[in-house]
């Protein structure tokens, strides 16, 4: 087992090392007078160094100047140091507006999560025992909606119902207007309450996949042999279900919810840019779209990161749930 | 599907004689006899599952309305892809502005009331004097209204102070007649309505109209009508009506010109200026930007005034479009990767599946999202754009069909029939694509088509970040785009809800038909 764990991490290393070759390198595509651009406005800041300074500054702290590979090599290295730069765009260091943005999308994302296990999974099971009844086709066209609808469309939807017909939310941002004049509990509430919409976009848009993966997985279960033994000895639908066929299938789930826990952290991207809402993804869409080299670099890497983890996860839990599962 | 016998012999299966026999005599034949049973080919076996499953039918048909919509849509649609709409709008312009006289005005007689003689007689006519001295000269001033006095030296009238102005109509009467004009204010104020100026005799009624033989030939009103416009002369006749609308307090009027063009004029009254400025409403063609829906266009128009129901289905083909292209880009190098992992195993199958675990891990929505920048840093052309697009996201895409596609093979190629293969002698390039990538086929229609739908998701959303498709190619993604304005959100439904319920139904039709075709390829479901 810990040999086979060994393996994967060193795995995971060696392809984490080449999507990150694979990112610099795109960054490096990047038209070289990008960087001369951003260093020539840098230089007409009042009181700033000069415009051959910042150029060099800039080119020095990527590498530009070197070669790819030895340049590569060199912001790997500093990169694995734990040194990460200063973003361009919010002008403190990367890591520091990364601490401030990481926790509202790690709670939304835990949240929306939460909920879409309570909803996907047992649904996924009363589709998978009504299978081909109406109580399924319905379950599974509104799993299927939700897996269609694109996340700009229904959070318009939600908008334009919630917040603008029935007001009972704000259309942008994380806090109200009066967010300052309330007590502890009152801001807490208060973002508690800016983030209803958003989540409720989140689980609505992804919990179809899950409540599929069960339905799929529960319905393997139920044609399985013991299953048939299970009702042949007369033991009651219920305890079929939930004692022996339920329980086999929370093999594949634990497996999958283990393996998408390091994405709660990813941030929603989409979700996060349509309400305002100052998580990674938003923080990162305008990085991006700014042009701020760190900062993207950065979030990148940190999502090839959480999703080798993830895999990781999943595979080591896979062996350690399902006891026919054996490693060599 | 079991109770059924499944003959999958292709020779009898399209002779109608056979398939007419098996409902009406049965029992002509002997228990055992193959004309007993309707004898059906795998692919209309596969196709009679898909057609039972009411759901995927109901995607499917959705899809063939789709795509009818899309590319049939824009033949038939009147209007052009990038057509943009004019409507006539009425814009305001200040036109001219009228003040209520406040001061007094001269007019003189003889040269010796000057202006100041004038400000003394005006002294004198405010303290109530009678008369005033000025460089020896006693001028007598004779008091007939509160805004009228006469300035009078040796008995004789040499000018008088006014504040109604006197507007001359007929041509006969000579601009600044000095006897018209005292006449006709006179008569105004006074008891006497008649006057005699020019050896004619006028009258003055009431309202301020001055009459000869019952023919109006001037009014006196207390307006003075100026035209902004330094070449635009007001007409008495517009003068006239305006007044009446003064009068009156109306806001707005309408006035016909000599040529017969009626405009529409408002009056604003500003009490700082203590003046009404008009504006007369002139017809001007604008771009006919979010108009709601109409006969013309059903669906209305948006923000650049093109036809939203048109743009609606070149939307649909430019989505549809980039859909299949991405996907077929995507099963081609899967397919290809996946075939030759899966086949060979080994060193080659490991190399490949690490490559594969790279490009899982490449995040792919902050890559399109730096990409989609850098294309508007460079000003991509649109065309070329959506060309990268399909690339990029193609070459995204490829992994997932090679795993898929690896997998199935591994465990075809342990199969009897693949053993026969390599005993036959054939070509190893033969064996993987004429005898392995036929029996993934099923599997690979079902994720392309579910994968057809995800892209179009894709692609919409980064159209709608306006990273995508862009202006003036449409795509339903970045017709939705308008909703980042707040207002088009709350008031201009139609422009985004079409276009989001388009997309929406697209995507659950290709999810709900790849379902049903998994379901249909798959013998083991029982229905």
């Amino acid at each position: 087992m810990r040999k086979y764990i060994v393996k994967r991490v060193l795995i995971s290393v060696v392809i984490l090392f080449f999507v990150a070759f694979i990112i610099y390198a795109l960054m490096r595509c990047l038209p070289t007078s990008y960087i001369e651009s951003v260093a020539r406005q840098r230089s007409m800041a009042p009181g700033s160094k000069s415009y051959e300074e910042w150029l060099a500054q800039l080119s020095a702290q990527y590498n530009m100047d070197k070669g790819i590979i030895t340049g590569f090599f060199g912001w790997f290295w500093t990169f694995l140091k734990g040194d990460f730069g200063d973003s361009w765009k919010w002008t403190v260091p990367v890591i520091e507006k990364f601490n401030d943005v990481i926790w509202i999308s790690f709670i939304m994302g835990a949240v929306s999560f939460f909920f879409e296990l309570i909803i996907a999974i047992p649904l996924g099971v009363v589709a998978a025992t009504h299978q081909n009844t109406r109580l399924d086709y319905s379950i599974s066209v509104v799993a299927l909606a939700g897996i269609s609808f694109p996340t700009f469309f229904f959070a318009s939807l939600l908008k334009l119902v919630f917040s603008v017909k029935l007001g009972w939310f704000d259309l942008y941002g994380l806090v109200g207007r009066n967010y300052n004049q309330l007590d502890t509990w009152g801001q807490i509430l208060d973002k508690a309450h800016h983030l209803v919409l958003p989540i409720v976009t989140l689980v609505v848009i992804s919990f179809g996949s899950l409540m599929r993966y069960t339905r799929t997985n529960m319905l393997e279960v139920l044609n399985a042999d013991y299953i048939r033994t299970a009702r042949a000895k007369g033991l009651s639908e219920r305890k079929v279900i939930y004692h022996h066929a339920f329980r086999n299938t929370l093999i594949p789930i634990v497996t999958i919810v283990g393996g998408s826990l390091p994405g709660l952290f990813s941030g929603a991207l989409i979700t996060e840019t349509l309400f305002g809402i100052n998580g990674i993804g938003f923080v990162s869409y305008q990085s991006m779209v700014g042009g701020d080299i760190p900062f993207s670099m950065f979030y990148m890497v940190f999502l090839a990161v959480l999703t080798l983890l993830g895999n990781l996860l999943a595979d080591i839990l896979y062996a350690v749930v399902d006891p026919r599962v054996r490693i060599a | 599907m079991s109770d059924e016998k499944k003959k999958t012999s292709v020779n009898d299966s399209d002779n109608p004689e056979v398939k007419a026999a098996a409902g009406e005599t049965n029992d002509q034949y002997s228990l055992n006899d193959d004309r007993r049973v309707k004898v059906l080919s795998p692919g209309a076996l596969v196709a009679k599952r898909f057609f039972r499953n009411r759901l995927a039918v109901t995607g499917l048909s959705v899809l063939i309305f789709m795509f009818i919509f899309s590319f049939l849509g824009g033949l038939v649609s009147p209007y052009g892809q990038k057509e943009i709409f004019y409507r006539n709008d009425v814009v305001d312009k200040e036109y001219a502005s009228v003040v209520v006289n406040e001061e007094f005005r001269y007019m003189a007689n003889d040269p010796s009331f000057s202006g100041l003689v004038q400000a003394k007689s005006y002294l004198a006519f405010t303290k109530g004097e009678e008369s005033f001295v000025y460089n020896g000269v006693t001028y007598t001033v004779e008091k007939d209204a509160d805004d009228l006095f006469a300035v009078l030296t040796n008995g004789s009238v040499i000018g008088f102070g006014y504040k109604d102005i006197v507007n001359i109509e007929a041509d006969d009467i000579p601009e600044n007649d000095f006897d018209f004009i005292y006449g006709a204010l006179k008569a105004m104020v006074g008891e006497e309505k008649e006057f005699t100026a020019l050896d004619r005799t006028f009258t003055v009624n009431g309202e301020g109209e001055v009459l000869e033989d019952g023919k109006q030939v001037a009014y006196i009103s207390r307006f003075i009508v100026k035209s902004v416009f330094q070449d635009v002369t007001i007409s008495k006749r517009f003068k006239e009506e305006l007044e009446e609308a003064l009068e009156t307090n109306d806001k707005d009027f309408f006035f016909t010109e000599d040529d017969g063009v009626e405009y529409e004029y408002t009056i604003t009254y500003d009490a700082y200026r203590k003046s009404y400025s008009v504006r007369q409403g002139k017809e001007s063609q604008v771009i006919d930007k979010y108009s709601p829906p109409s006969k013309d266009h059903w669906l209305g128009t948006d923000g650049n005034g093109m036809d939203m129901l048109t743009r609606l289905m070149y939307g649909g083909r430019v989505s549809l479009i980039i859909g299949f292209i991405v996907v077929f880009i995507e099963s081609f190098i899967g397919v290809i990767f996946g075939g030759i992992s899966g086949y060979f195993g080994g060193w080659v199958d490991n190399l490949i599946m690490r490559v594969v675990d790279i490009f899982y891990c490449i995040p792919s929505t902050p890559l399109l999202i730096i990409l989609g920048a850098m294309m508007d840093a460079y000003n991509v052309d649109p065309k070329i754009r959506m060309l990268y697009l399909m690339l990029i996201l193609g070459f995204l895409g490829w992994p997932g069909v090679a795993r898929l596609v690896r997998g199935q093979i591994l465990s075809l190629r342990e199969q009897e029939f693949m053993t026969a293969t390599e005993a036959g002698g054939i070509r190893v390039s033969r064996r993987i694509f004429r005898h392995l990538i036929p029996n993934v086929i099923p599997q690979l229609i079902v994720t392309m088509t579910m994968g057809l739908g995800g892209t179009i998701i894709t692609e919409a959303t980064l159209s709608f970040l306006g990273l995508g498709v862009r202006f003036p190619f449409a795509s339903w993604g970045n017709i939705i785009n308008d909703v980042n304005n707040t207002f088009v959100l709350t008031t201009y439904l139609f422009i985004w809800i079409p276009a989001g319920v388009c997309l929406l139904a697209t995507v659950l039709a290709f999810n709900l038909v790849g379902d049903g075709l998994r379901d249909a390829f798959d013998p083991k479901m029982k229905r």
